[in-house]
């Protein structure tokens, strides 16, 4: 599947929904705006992902992290948007890590299931960094 | 820990929708900057969200800034006027550039051939 330019923009439906969201009931937004904010997003990701990249290099790191994440939002004085990021993050790798336990939970139940062995010693400390795996 | 709790857990997880825009798309647009090699989750994560609070910041900043509120509209010059006269929003002056009437630019065209021909 070729990378085409399209593909580097964001989906209009879900942009404009963001917008309409943060504006005052009833305004209208011009189309072309929209699309103006919709390819100012696809820079900031560029910016944001530029800005990070520099503080993965001087850490000798090749993995992007939150951190750097963080520290680029700093760099381009989007300071307003540290809080909501933290408190965002924090929920976001709670809901990852239930998802873990429970997938975890049904597959200890299906083998509980199929055999008599008694699994329930095994401890659940292991998932700590397994999301780094994830990324491709 | 009963089953009861786990699967609430889950539940609540998967139906709060953390965030609206879709990851692999950030992912694609991350991975088109050189030198980028590899993303943590969390970074992933972190830049979605963020781009979604940077789409409401521009939007409500150059609303509030520009004159949509007479119009009730929120135009491209809005934000064009934004990408000018806000600091943080500098970076995008380039793909936000201030429009002119093709008359005006073809007025300033014909003014530096005169420099040109005076020289």
């Amino acid at each position: 599947m070729a990378e085409r330019p399209e593909d580097l923009n964001l989906p209009n439906a879900v942009i404009t929904r963001i917008i309409k969201e943060a504006l005052p009931d009833g305004v209208n937004v011009s189309k072309e705006a929209r699309r103006a904010i919709s390819q100012a997003a696809s820079v900031f990701v560029l910016y944001a992902t530029s800005c990070a990249n520099n503080f993965a290099m001087k850490a000798k790191r090749k993995t992007l992290n939150a951190g750097d994440v963080m520290s680029a939002m700093e760099e381009m004085e989007f300071e307003r948007f540290l809080q909501p990021l933290r408190e965002a993050l924090e929920a976001y790798k709670k809901g990852q890590k239930g998802k873990k336990e429970a997938s975890e939970q049904k597959r200890k139940d299906k083998e509980k299931k199929s055999s008599s062995t008694d699994e329930n010693d095994k401890s659940r400390d292991e998932e700590e960094d397994e999301h780094m795996d994830d990324e491709q | 820990m009963s089953e009861k709790t786990m699967e609430e857990k889950v539940e609540q997880a998967t139906n709060s929708k953390n965030v609206s825009l879709p990851m692999s798309r950030v992912r694609l647009i991350m991975k088109s900057s050189p030198d980028v090699s590899c993303i943590n989750q969390d970074a992933l994560f972190l830049t979605t969200k963020a781009t979604e609070l940077f789409v409401q910041h521009l939007a409500l900043s150059s609303y509030k800034n520009g004159s949509g509120k007479e119009t009730n509209t929120l135009s491209y010059s809005d934000l064009a006027n934004a990408a000018e006269e806000t600091e943080t929003f500098q970076f995008l002056t380039d793909i936000l550039p201030k429009k002119i009437l093709a008359r005006d630019y073809l007025k300033s065209l014909e003014e530096m051939k005169k420099d040109d021909d005076s020289l």
